[in-house]
Order: structure tokens, then sequence, then C-alpha cells
């Protein structure tokens, strides 16, 4: 690794944290706005914008040349998403009787 | 091949960084790894449940998940939030002193990782307090008289603020024992960087600690909205 690539992966990482903060303050702030039923929306795309920040730049998913791990990270969110979305698609629905 | 590639190869020569079933250190890096997510993806599955638990429970009794949530400390909550942040900087800045072989660089940002991980627990420890005095904590002796925000005239249920509390304390009480077991790993770390046992060859475990200590952020990344942030607006 040389000397320049370390330097700046330093610079990204600051960079990703103050995104993180400002992440954070503006969670804090839009919940405040009366947004209607996209108060939860919002919420839950800057949660997600952060988790994948700290997933690839944190966690180094982007820049791994090892393939098995990406697999491993799309299959959890996979499963992830049967559980919720299944769940959700039933009890999300049961007014409709 | 020479001798001393095949002694190499089969880790014969003094390498305590290579052990002796790996051919060389970068399949031993990944196998840690793949096992490390592999791992992570469990852990996934294992918040999943209670997460969607806590979604079909707040599409049922939205108005009553709202008015619990607003008993809740936005400003420790968001605290605690940027406490994480600030430890998940220090665990990269580590991970990179470790790679580059920065042993003081390492040793101090392990210390101040500690340090922020036993913050966010006093914090989190500040906020069960007080949901003992209002008697918020689920049980006999919960008492809940709130109003439903937009309904100013009409009460929560207590029963289902019962339930929002009970997620509450079971979401964030296992995100704390992740955090526990988190400071354990640290501490260790802290007494092998101090004894200069991980250089640029070698640093695995700090690398897969780090991986943890993330995870455990990005789960409260999800908590803290969705916990705190209920129906907010006035």
């Amino acid at each position: 690794m040389s000397e320049h690539s370390t330097s700046s992966s330093l610079k990204t990482y600051v960079a990703i944290w103050i995104a993180l903060l400002v992440g954070t303050a503006l969670t804090v702030y839009a919940s405040g706005l009366d947004l209607g039923r996209f108060n939860a929306a919002v919420a839950l795309v800057i949660a997600t914008i952060k988790a994948t920040l700290v997933a690839l730049f944190f966690m180094h998913i982007k820049g791994s040349s090892e393939k098995l791990t990406k697999l491993v990270v799309i299959s959890a969110l996979f499963f992830l998403l049967i559980l919720l979305g299944l769940a959700m698609s039933d009890y999300a629905t049961r007014a409709w009787t | 091949m020479s001798d001393s590639q095949v002694a190499a190869a089969h880790g014969e020569v003094n390498n305590p960084a290579l052990l002796h079933h790996f051919a060389e250190p970068q399949q031993q890096r990944d196998a840690s790894s793949l096992g490390m997510w592999a791992f992570l993806a469990t852990e996934v599955m294992f918040f999943g449940g209670l997460f969607c638990a806590y979604l079909i429970y707040r599409l049922m009794y939205f108005g009553d998940f709202g008015a619990a949530s607003k008993t809740l400390d936005v400003k420790l909550g968001a605290t605690n939030t940027a406490v994480l942040i600030c430890s998940s900087l220090t665990v990269v800045l580590a991970v990179w002193a470790a790679q580059t072989g920065r042993r003081m660089m390492l040793v101090g940002n392990l210390a101040l990782t500690l340090i922020l991980g036993m913050a966010f627990l006093g914090i989190k420890g500040v906020e069960y307090k007080e949901k003992f005095e209002k008697h918020h904590v689920p049980g006999a002796s919960f008492q809940f008289q709130e109003k439903i925000p937009g309904h100013p005239d009409q009460y929560a249920n207590p029963q289902h603020a019962q339930i929002f509390f009970a997620l509450y304390f079971v979401m964030t009480g296992l995100h704390a024992v992740h955090m526990i077991v988190g400071i354990g790993i640290f501490v260790w770390l802290l007494f092998m960087a101090w004894k200069g046992r991980f250089t640029p060859e070698y640093n695995t475990p700090v690398e897969m600690g780090g991986l943890y200590w993330h995870f455990v952020d990005v789960i409260w990344i999800y908590l803290f909205p969705l916990l705190y942030l209920i129906d907010r607006h006035p």
C-alpha cells in the first residue's frame, strides 16, 4: 500500500464520519417536520444511507476483492427482505377483509 | 519448489502469524473474513426477527407507539448515535494503524473506542433509570398516561404502550449486550496491541473486531429513528 493511497483513505474515513453525523442531525430535524405518511419513509431512507456508508467504507465492502463477502452480504439482505416483506404483506393487507 | 518455499508453504518456518493449515497469509485472512461475515449474516436474522415484531405492532398500534416514543429522550438518543459514529471512526482508524504498523496510534484508537463504548452504555443506563422512575418498565408496576399525538382528547392504551416498551427494552437490551461483548473484544485487542502482537503482516483480529463493532453501530443507526422518532412533529 503506497503512502498516497493510505493518506487518501484517511480523508475518506473522516469524510464518511462527517456525513454520518450530518445524517444523524438531518434525521432528528426531519422528524420535527409534518410530512404526513412520509416521516417514516424519510427516517428509514436516511438510516439506510448511513448504514450503507458504514458497510461500504468502514467495513471495506467497497474495494474488497473477495466476491464471497459480497455474496454473504447480499444473501443476508435477501433473507431479511423475505422475512420482513412476507410478514408485512400479510399484516399490512388484513384491513381489506 | 525449493526447500525454503516448501517450508514457508507449510508454515514450518517460525511465523506465528500463519497457522500451518493455511497456504499463505492472504488465504488465512480471507477465511477469517468470510467466517466473520457469515456470523454477521446470522446476526442480521437475529435482530431481523425483533425488527419484524416491531414493524407489525407499530402498524397495529401506531398512535400508542407514537405516544410511547414521545416519552423517550431524543437528545440522549441522538448523543448516543453520535458517540457510536465517533467510535466507528476510531475503530476504522485503529484498523488503518494496524495495517500500516503504527502501534501507538493503534493503542490510542482502541482505547478511545473503549471509552466511547462505555460512554454509550453509561448514557443508556441513565435512560433505563428514567424508565424505572416513570414506571415505564413492562410488568406489574407499569403505568402510562399520555395522550396520542395529534389527538389531544384521547389517551393512549397502556397495554399497547407496554408492548412498545417491551420491544424498546428487548431491542436496546440485546444491542447493549452486543456492546458489552464488543468492549470485551476490544479490551483483548488493546492488550494484544500493547504487547505489539499486531503488525502490517498480521492484524486480522483488529480487522474482525472492527467488523463486529461497525455491525453493532449499524443496528443502532436503525434503532434510533425507529424507537425515538415516531410521530414527533407538532
